[in-house]
């Protein structure tokens, strides 16, 4: 049966939050990383030809409250269709063309049985990459945590 | 009045020939890459992508390269260029909660979950000029300690649970845009907020200094200030969900200012917002005391005539490549405007030169 648009655009809610994470991953990753991870791309016909352009990102009043505009961000997105038909979008952030086609293919095997290959390929280890990055950040800060002690005091002896 | 002048063009062809020389400086020393200006000039790409109002670390060091370390040049290259982006939409919220902080300290709690972590901080340096760094030395090693990897909750929202301080709930508005459509003041708090976030962090620095001194004084105490990545999430209409598009770094700065209470409202404390691309805690700090200043009528308070309570002398003097822009055009040809001076002041000079021998 064919799938109507707006199924296509709903599915299961697991399923969607696998999606949402692989594309951040990608978005995230770094050009030349996905590329090595990543050497060769299949045929594909381009939807949307990759475009560099700004999104505007915005902040909350207080952090809580009513949006703001803080500024922009270079993003380039890129649609394609593999030769299969399953169809990949990319929205990365930066100029560079190549990693928004290269996210755009990955996100399109991924939705086919190349997926578990891939997945071991490119998206774990730069899920691993990622989170390394993270954990050295955090346990740099981690060491500037002020310990407080408090000195004793003669009125309490 | 302008007039197109001709000529003049060999003379700017070599004026620019010998500025990518300067430029390049002495050739015995090793040229400056873009990329080690991002990495080791990095605070002077934040402020460029602050003021520049555009995130991209790479393009930021490409500008400072090429305004020879002018911020306020390079501010002026990044503007030009995000002129010529198309605009792809516009981000969900970014949630500063959710921040993986690398410093969060704040001056009103001592103790509090997450603790007071510095992170890469000049603060309690001795501010020495360090003759090492003339030299090639290690590079330096940071020290590391276990981490729970887990977002810390903001200082507010505990003053906030007891109602002690002003709440800030949610909304969904769309905010004014001030590069699609020129300000109309008096502006939103939001539209405020952003001729702030990417104004010049000297004028910032300097209006809140003058509310400290005490013009328009607010009080300020500084609740919490942190820096970290956030993730940044969008809206994808094809798709019909959001996802992350990338990730940034801000610095956010809420302040915890007095309050004494109005008819409607019960003594409470009252906040200003900081929230600047970058690790930008100086111009932080200034945006939430302008900010906090700026909203003396909302709260009721008197207006003194502060600078720094005047919107309009602060939103309309904050950014520094359209104050650049008319400051330094004055140095551009004048010479008919000033011809025409010429001759009013001697037709002045003679007339009263008659009247004087006239007397005689």
């Amino acid at each position: 049966m064919m799938q109507t648009p707006l199924e296509a655009a709903t599915p299961n809610s697991e399923s969607l939050a696998a999606r949402k994470a692989w594309m951040g991953l990608l978005a995230r990753a770094k050009p030349g990383r996905l590329a090595d991870l990543f050497p060769e791309l299949p045929a594909h016909d381009l939807l949307r030809a990759p475009e560099i352009g700004a999104v505007m990102v915005r902040g909350r009043i207080g952090g809580t409250g009513q949006p703001f505009n803080l500024g922009e961000m270079t993003v380039t997105r890129c649609a394609l269709r593999l030769g299969s038909g399953a169809v990949g979008h990319a929205h990365v952030q930066g100029r560079d063309k190549g990693h928004a086609v290269r996210a755009a293919v990955v996100d399109a095997l991924m939705q086919t049985n190349q997926a578990e290959a891939l997945r071991a390929t490119v998206l774990v280890p730069l899920q691993a990459e990622e989170v390394a990055r993270r954990a050295n950040r955090a346990a740099k800060a981690a060491a500037t945590k002020v310990e407080f002690f408090t000195l004793v005091r003669g009125e309490d002896q | 009045m302008y007039v197109a002048v001709k000529g003049g063009e060999r003379a700017i062809d070599n004026a620019h020939a010998w500025l990518a020389e300067e430029r390049r400086g002495d050739l015995g020393v090793a040229e400056l890459s873009v990329a080690q200006i991002r990495a080791q000039l990095s605070l002077a790409v934040n402020r460029v992508m602050a003021e520049g109002s555009l995130y991209d670390p790479d393009l930021a060091a490409l500008a400072i390269k090429q305004a020879r370390g002018d911020l306020i040049e390079a501010i002026f290259l990044i503007r030009a260029y995000r002129t010529t982006l198309p605009r792809l939409g516009a981000s969900c919220p970014v949630n500063t909660a959710e921040m993986a902080v690398i410093r969060r300290i704040s001056a009103t709690f001592k103790d509090l979950p997450g603790g007071q972590v510095l992170g890469p901080t000049f603060d309690y340096t001795h501010r020495l000029l360090d003759f090492k760094l003339a030299a090639e030395g290690e590079a330096a090693q940071a020290a590391t300690a276990p981490a729970a990897m887990e977002a810390v909750p903001h200082v507010m929202a505990m003053l906030d649970r007891d109602g002690m301080i002003e709440a800030e709930p949610l909304g969904n508005d769309v905010p004014a845009d001030l590069t699609r459509e020129p300000m109309e003041l008096p502006g939103s708090r939001a539209l405020r907020l952003q001729a702030i976030t990417r104004g010049d962090e000297g004028f910032i620095l300097s209006m809140a200094y003058s509310t400290q001194r005490g013009y328009g004084r607010t009080h300020a105490f500084v609740g919490e200030l942190r820096i970290g990545a956030v993730a940044v999430e969008m809206e994808i209409p094809e798709l019909g969900f959001a996802v992350e598009i990338g990730e940034i770094e801000l610095t956010e700065c809420e302040t915890v200012n007095q309050f004494k209470g109005s008819k409607t409202e019960p003594p409470q404390f009252t906040r200003g917002y900081g929230l600047v691309f970058g690790q930008t805690e100086r111009k932080a700090i200034a945006m939430s005391l302008v900010d906090r200043s700026l909203r003396w009528a909302e709260l009721g308070e008197d207006y003194t005539g502060a600078p720094a309570q005047d919107e309009e002398f602060v939103l309309m003097h904050a950014d520094n490549v359209q104050a650049t822009g008319f400051l330094e055009h004055i140095k551009l040809p004048h010479y008919v405007d000033f011809q025409s001076e010429l001759e009013l002041v001697r037709r002045l000079r003679a007339e009263v030169f008659a009247t004087q021998e006239a007397a005689e």
